[in-house]
């Protein structure tokens, strides 16, 4: 409990209050100043008091919030927990009072059976099998991308020029969009995933990308070439609508996902030099390196699901028609899970996180991202062994007010002459 | 230790695969997981544990053998 400084200490032994606990609260999303790395600080006393409790949502509802590691799992894990948005209540204002259910393709906002017909069209094209065979692929595309960074010399924007580009250029290529549209999709994306923009111009931007997508869904099904969009056209019993759909949803995911982890990353590897270190001196590290960041980041900090029916769970009664919000970032630091979450710690285990999600919807393309990762992360410190933030730390503007968190610019630089 | 999975709830995340190469691996067409072998042996017993408990869709089951 803080106190405030003029207050004088207590002479009695204050009793502590039970009712305050029962009450519901409001989703914290304020980050510590100066630890753009830490969830909320209100998340941890909230997980400590109860991982599960009642909250209160901008609209009047009243849900839930789940803040332990074992509780948000269970959740995710549970299909009596929907993911229609339509079901939903919103965590944070500024949200329309109800969300349309999710248009044909966009599997994030539907349960089974629908939300299965589509996943299984997928899951074999993102197998840790075929991801892997993208490696030398993501390696030559990481290659031209430091090679540019190393003939302009620093201080160079990292996001702009290694971050977002490396990630788009492979989704763009497995699905057969042409990256010449990338600008335009990664700035309609910005917009969808941007807490800040009225859901009028999100969907807008979302709208947009479909449309682009359903023109060359159209040119695909005429002539078929080589990538993820032509099979799906040729094999599957999708409609132009969902396809395009589809096409826009992962090419979506693809955009702000691995874009935000390599900037953010690069910018808590930065900011933890003996971690780095670490990391510099021993590349068998890389693959636990980039689960560490997946778990300390929790770049997607924020799940909501709505429940089908009555459910008991940890002592508490949730009634159907509930929604509760999962918060992902105070899970991954739970401590009951991971002994002393708070620090990054490259050497650690963090296998079991929840960054990519868990139960039937977990991330498609996680093995993309690892592979888009493991290649991206020690390419770029081998590259610049001498990379450093160009401007003071707490310069870097941060995105608070999106769906996924990162930095806006990661400005760095290196010595020139060391730099190879 | 003998291990059962269980193809109807596979998301096809490819935990499993990624976990314990030896033992699982990802069907090339549909995604979903294969089971390489259904009594693995002791070296790979750890990480087919893991890869049980982290499965999301929780599809893999583990029966441990009895200790003699």
């Amino acid at each position: 409990m803080q106190q405030h400084p003029s207050t004088p200490p207590p002479t009695e032994p204050t009793i502590p209050a039970a009712a305050p606990l029962s009450e519901p609260v409001t989703l914290p999303t304020a980050r510590p100043t100066g630890c753009p790395f830490d969830p909320p600080a209100e998340l941890a006393q909230l997980r400590e008091e109860r991982p599960l409790r009642r909250m209160q949502y901008p609209d009047g509802h009243q849900g839930w919030l789940a803040t332990g590691h074992s509780v948000v799992r269970s959740i995710l894990a549970d299909s009596r927990f929907s993911s229609r948005y339509e079901l939903m209540h919103l965590p944070l204002p500024g949200g329309p009072a109800e969300l349309p259910p999710a248009p044909p393709g966009d599997m994030s906002g539907l349960d089974a059976p629908e939300h299965t017909r589509y996943r299984r069209l997928l899951m074999g094209k993102f197998t840790v099998r075929r991801m892997r065979e993208l490696t030398a692929r993501v390696e030559e595309i990481t290659a031209e991308h430091l090679d540019t960074m190393e003939r302009h010399g620093g201080p160079v924007d990292l996001v702009t020029a290694f971050a977002q580009p490396v990630p788009a250029l492979m989704i763009c290529e497995l699905l057969g969009v042409p990256s010449a549209d990338r600008d335009i999709f990664q700035r309609h994306t910005a917009t969808v995933t941007d807490q800040s923009t009225t859901f009028k111009d999100q969907m807008a931007a979302y709208t947009a990308i479909q449309e682009i997508i359903h023109g060359l869904v159209l040119a695909k099904r005429a002539r078929p070439t080589d990538d993820l969009l032509s099979d799906l056209a040729q094999d599957s019993e999708l409609t132009d609508e969902e396809l395009a759909g589809v096409g826009a949803f992962l090419l979506g995911a693809g955009l702000d996902t691995t874009a935000n982890m390599l900037a953010l990353g690069t910018f808590a590897l930065l900011s933890n030099p003996d971690q780095l270190a670490a990391l510099r001196s021993d590349s068998g590290l890389v693959d636990q390196t980039v689960e560490e960041l997946m778990r300390y980041l929790s770049i997607a900090d924020t799940g909501i699901r709505a429940a089908l029916e009555d459910v008991e769970l940890d002592g508490h009664l949730i009634k159907a028609g509930e929604t509760v919000t999962v918060s992902i970032q105070a899970a991954n630091r739970d401590p009951k899970r991971f002994p002393e979450p708070d620090a990054l710690d490259v050497h650690r285990k963090a296998t079991g996180h929840l960054g990519f999600g868990h139960g039937a919807h977990q991330c498609l393309g996680q093995q993309l991202a690892r592979v888009e990762m493991r290649v991206a992360f020690p390419a770029l410190l081998t590259r610049f062994p001498t990379l450093r933030l160009a401007v003071p730390p707490e310069d870097i503007p941060l995105r608070t007010r999106s769906n996924i968190y990162g930095v806006h610019r990661l400005p760095v630089t290196w010595d020139q002459e060391s730099g190879r | 230790m003998k291990l059962s999975v269980d193809r109807e709830r596979c998301c096809g995340a490819g935990m499993c695969a990624l976990t314990a190469p030896e033992v699982f691996d990802q069907d090339g067409e549909d995604g979903r997981v294969l089971l390489r072998d259904p009594q693995p042996p002791h070296r790979h017993h750890a990480a087919a544990r893991e890869a049980a408990a982290i499965c999301p869709a929780a599809a893999i089951t583990v029966i441990e053998a009895r200790q003699t």
